[in-house]
């Protein structure tokens, strides 16, 4: 899979598409294939506030669970109810599933374009 | 194979109950139930032939070779289960007066009694019902020591990075926050990483030695001797004691408290997953903080400071009974035991390492680990798939996927009451199945082929929750 | 002397000598010397088998076995059909590990399946989990399921066993989390200080109850619940399994949560344990069940088969962030509970309640006629509590004739200024009227 020009990437495998001054989250190709088929997200609430760089939930797979971290701080305007109820569409469609959207962006970690990050998981 | 619900048929079933001899009374109407109960209404001949069906479908260690590590799956003698058969324990009513129930009292001190010159500790508890039921037991006498002295800063457990799930898990059940210590290239504990991590924060330190790749850490008595001195308190992990009792003694190489498996090393059947036993042995510092009632000169009592109960009664009694049965069998010569499975390990480490990547090619104890990384990156024949070939063998696997520090691990645990034939034969399916991941990979890939079932699809069952029969 | 070894000490000697070394001592070179025991341990000389069984036959002989019994508070003295002991005790089941490996191990796995469904069903609830390790510890864990970032306090009842209470104070110290016991009245939770409580606390996670209560009391569970619904926390009733049998189910109830203490189905007094943790809850609560799951799913061939399941949620992977630490269930002990389900069916299941409730209506109504009345008013099922002169003079008389009665409370009856004694009776349908008779005639006796 072709990782989108249009997102920001972390090296901690999240994506970010922004949306005016909101955010939407979520995991890139690579991570989901490292993973392998998920069954479970755990996701945090609307109104919780994110940190840039810390965990804001998991995924859980047959036999692994793992953390997702933040790229970004500010408060969970939404989650994504459709991952919840099946985790498979982070595997079959990782750039549409988005886990989270995020709003009042206060500080974001170190975000690369998708050519750096292809190079920097290819 | 059919569900006994399948079985069922209306208006069929077992006469167990006799008519009432005294007149039928039921509390008031709007008390009863209305909801419609569904359970099998079977003949007791075809009950019979499904669970039967069902025995024949499971491996028990009398089937064959067990060697999963960490999990001690050792011959079950069979007089232990004669014994706590006999109605003088198995008809006692747990709230009998003590003075019907000496004979049960005078076993349960002295098994204690036993365990206590063992572990080298000065008391035991029988209440937690398993191994991480002891550890949870274990933490929360660290945490009432702490509380007790005012100490209340304490807030750190430090557990080796190769650490069984549920030292960090009881931690957590606990209170306390999991501080994880790095294991360094000998794959024992990083004493630096230690050292950095010790402060007036730790409660203790949680440790398996040997340790879940199947080392004795020759800096044990560094190691507690450090904790002590940041004034934290040292838990032992005894999942892994078969490998040193009677060689080592958990207290004397510097722990304060300390749970053991009865349902490993001390040869209570482990019945498809319970019930075990996890007494928990401490120092007597701990002792004020025991929990449960103990009977003491025929009268029950409490510590005073008691952290209170682990199970309802006086933990899994009927297994501590199996226990006394192999330990007064056993007697002193408790280090045989030791020295047979260690021994056992090794000679199939030796017999297997030529092939086979050992995580950490040195003397091993009970146990060893083979990191398959290697083979798996050259042949995409991973552990799992080891471990499922194996069943065609007869072989139940070892342990796959941990210790987590090692990739593609494969732990393997013999135990002492395996013969050397048993043991070449396991070493020879190794050493075929070797040959095979190179020669015909996907054969190995797609075992089992003879069990009952193959392999099953473990997303599915995750992703689509069926957790009972609908009616 | 005794040894399970099978090696012998020449074939040890040759084994050691092929891989390198000269003898154990050898082998042990890796452990530091500092570290070794001196000398010998102090333990016995060890014993041949009948040395064995004579010594703990002769300790087992020191018990007093009761031939009727009229004592629960707990610990239930209930029929064990022969089929169960029979078929639990074949090696496969009873030897066996846990069934990671599915393949070899579809008969624990259907059997635990087996197990899950039954107690889903007479617990009127959707799913139940492989079981824990014994009621008190199963009502622990069940109140931190209900715990989450805005609900932390346990709210319990007065009226349940002191030694569950005990278990969840115990666990909830280690967690950090607030038990508040709502007082009995009148031998039933006092329903306005239930209101009340929970009316200031937004931070309520639970309310369990025991169902019927320590003193035998079927209280009114559907008002409770409604209560602690109305509040925003989640309902857990601890219920005796074999009560189900005529009384009204958590499910009926709308209970979050069943537990229980499975001991009751199939498995004997055993002085205390092993025992086993019943644990149902309603679909929505899957995620927070702590313990194993076992679930349906298909083999490569499309053919039916079970594993264990959601197993994210266990300490193996979540470490740290698990909820639980518990790995084994009592899954021999559940075995055992599901061929004494499959045996009595629903219709001994119905038999066996009313059994029970009959005989202790019988005895109530009986022990009533020479003034040991009933304690408390509220309907029963197989205990109650009466008043007695002096509750040692009659359970030592009864103990001379092999009879165990009841068990010596304080029930509050007299709001602690107690003039009289009281006794907590069960009946089971072990209890025959011969039995109930011959204790009233001994009370009889001795007042």
């Amino acid at each position: 899979m072709i990782d989108p020009k249009e997102l920001k990437y972390s090296r901690d495998d999240e994506w970010l598409r922004y949306d005016g001054d909101d955010a939407y989250v979520g995991i890139t190709d690579y991570a989901q294939s490292e993973l392998g088929d998920l069954v479970f997200v755990n996701l945090p609430e609307v109104g919780d506030e994110v940190v840039a760089g810390e965990p804001f939930g998991d995924v859980e797979s047959v036999k692994a669970v793992a953390d997702v971290y933040s790229p970004i701080s500010g408060e969970v305007l939404e989650v994504n109810e459709d991952i919840l109820d099946d985790a498979s569409l982070i595997n079959s469609d990782p750039y549409g599933a988005w886990f989270i959207k995020v709003g009042n962006i206060s500080d974001t970690v170190e975000l690369i374009s998708a050519d750096e990050y292809d190079e920097y998981r290819g | 194979m059919k569900l006994i619900f399948e079985k069922s048929i209306p208006g069929r079933g077992q006469d167990i109950f006799p008519a009432c001899d005294v007149p039928v009374a039921l509390p008031a109407e709007d008390k009863l139930r209305k909801a419609e109960v569904h359970l099998p209404e079977i003949s007791e001949n075809e009950m019979g032939r499904h669970y039967t069906a069902l025995a024949k479908r499971a491996h028990g260690v009398n089937d064959g070779f067990y060697p999963l590590g960490s999990c001690t799956m050792k011959h079950n003698p069979r007089i232990n289960e004669k014994m706590a058969n006999l109605p003088g324990f198995a008809k006692l009513h747990p709230l009998q007066p003590a003075h019907t129930v000496e004979g049960a009292n005078a076993l349960i001190a002295d098994l204690e009694k036993m365990l206590c010159e063992i572990t080298g500790m000065d008391g035991v508890t029988f209440q937690p019902a398993a191994g991480a039921h002891g550890e949870f037991t274990g933490l929360l006498l660290i945490k009432a020591y702490h509380t007790d002295r005012g100490d209340t800063e304490r807030s750190e457990i430090l557990v080796p990075d190769a650490a069984h799930g549920t030292n960090p898990a009881s931690a957590t059940m606990a209170g306390y926050k999991t501080v994880v210590i790095k294991s360094n290239e000998n794959g024992t504990v990083d004493l630096d990483d230690l050292k950095a991590h010790l402060g007036p924060k730790t409660a203790g330190l949680m440790l398996t030695n040997p340790n879940t790749v199947g080392l004795f850490d020759p800096n044990i008595m560094e190691i507690t001797r450090l904790v002590h001195e940041a004034g934290g308190l040292c838990y032992y992990d005894g999942a892994n004691l078969n490998a040193v009792i009677g060689i080592v003694r958990p207290a004397d190489i510097g722990f304060d408290v300390i749970h053991m498996n009865l349902h490993k090393t001390f040869s209570t059947p482990h019945g498809g997953g319970g019930p075990g036993s996890g007494p928990c042995a401490y120092k007597d510092f701990l002792a004020p903080f025991a929990p449960g009632l103990v009977c003491r000169d025929g009268e029950y009592a409490r510590a005073e400071k008691s952290i209170g109960n682990m199970t309802g009664f006086y933990g899994n009694f009927l297994v501590m009974v199996k226990a006394y049965a192999y330990l007064l069998t056993i007697g002193k010569d408790v280090h045989t035991i030791a020295e047979n499975a260690v021994l056992n390990a090794n000679y199939m480490q030796e017999k297997l390492k030529d092939l086979y990547p050992i995580a950490f090619d040195t003397t091993c104890m009970h146990e060893f680990v083979i990191g398959l990384d290697p083979i798996y990156r050259k042949t995409h024949v991973s552990a799992l798939d080891v471990a499922k070939a194996l069943l065609d063998y007869g072989i139940h696997p070892p342990t796959i996927y941990f210790p987590l520090i090692v990739h593609e691990a494969l732990m393997i645990e013999p135990t002492e009451t395996e013969t050397k034939e048993t043991l070449d034969e396991a070493i020879e399916a190794f050493r075929e199945i070797y040959d095979r991941i190179f020669n015909a990979p996907e054969s190995v890939q797609m075992a089992p082929q003879t069990t009952p079932v193959l392999r099953l699809d473990d997303t599915k069952a995750a992703r689509e929750p069926h957790l009972r029969y609908e009616f | 002397m005794g040894t399970f070894i099978p090696n012998t000490k020449e074939e040890q000697l040759k084994m050691l000598n092929e891989i390198g070394y000269k003898d154990f001592d050898d082998l042990f070179k890796v452990i530091p010397a500092e570290a070794k025991v001196k000398g010998e341990l102090n333990l016995p000389e060890g014993k041949s088998e009948i040395e064995v069984d004579r010594a703990i036959e002769g300790l087992a002989d020191k018990n007093v076995i009761f031939r009727s019994i009229f004592r629960g508070a707990g610990a239930y003295n209930h029929y064990v059909p022969s089929a169960v002991d029979a078929i639990a005790n074949k090696e496969e089941f009873l030897t066996a590990y846990t069934p990671y490996q599915a393949e070899i191990s579809q008969g624990i796995l259907q059997s635990i399946f087996e197990y899950q469904t039954m107690i889903a069903e007479i617990m009127g609830m959707d799913i139940a989990n492989a079981s824990l390790y014994d009621g008190a510890s199963a009502a622990a864990e069940a109140c931190w399921m209900c715990k989450d970032r805005k609900h932390s306090t346990i709210y319990v009842s007065g009226a349940i066993d002191e030694r569950i209470l005990t278990v969840i104070n115990t666990y909830s110290f280690g967690r950090g989390s607030k038990v508040v016991v709502i007082p009995a009245k009148d031998g039933v939770t006092d329903k306005d200080a239930l209101k009340a409580a929970l009316a200031e606390d937004p931070a309520a996670a639970c309310f369990l109850m025991q169902y019927p209560n320590f003193y035998g009391i079927v209280e009114d569970a559907e008002e409770l619940c409604q209560i602690t619904h109305d509040a925003g926390a989640k309902f857990i009733m601890y219920a005796h399994p074999l009560s189900l049998g005529v009384l009204k189910n958590p499910g009926e109830i709308g209970a979050d949560i069943a537990v229980g203490e499975g001991q009751p189905l199939g498995l004997g007094l055993e002085f205390g344990g092993p025992y086993l943790g019943l644990l149902a809850t309603k679909q929505e609560n899957m995620r927070q069940i702590p313990g194993r799951l076992i679930g349906e799913t298909v083999d490569t061939r499309g053919d039916r088969g079970f594993v264990l399941t959601i197993q994210a949620r266990e300490q193996h992977i979540r470490r740290e962030k698990a909820s639980s630490n518990v790995c084994s269930n009592e899954a021999w002990c559940a075995l055992r509970a599901g061929i004494y389900l499959s045996t009595i069916g629903p219709k001994g299941f119905e038999q066996v309640a009313t059994l029970c409730s009959s005989k202790a209506h019988y005895m109530a109504a009986e022990l009533e006629k020479i003034g040991m009345k009933r304690c408390f008013e509220g309907e029963f099922w197989n205990e109650f509590t009466t008043t007695c002169p002096d509750a040692d003079k009659l359970l030592a008389a009864l103990e001379e004739k092999g009879i165990l009665g009841g068990l010596k409370v304080c029930c509050g009856c007299c709001d602690n200024d107690c003039d009289t004694d009281c006794i907590l009776w069960c009946c089971t349908e072990l209890n025959t009227k011969e039995d109930i008779d011959e204790v009233i005639a001994i009370a009889k006796e001795v007042f």
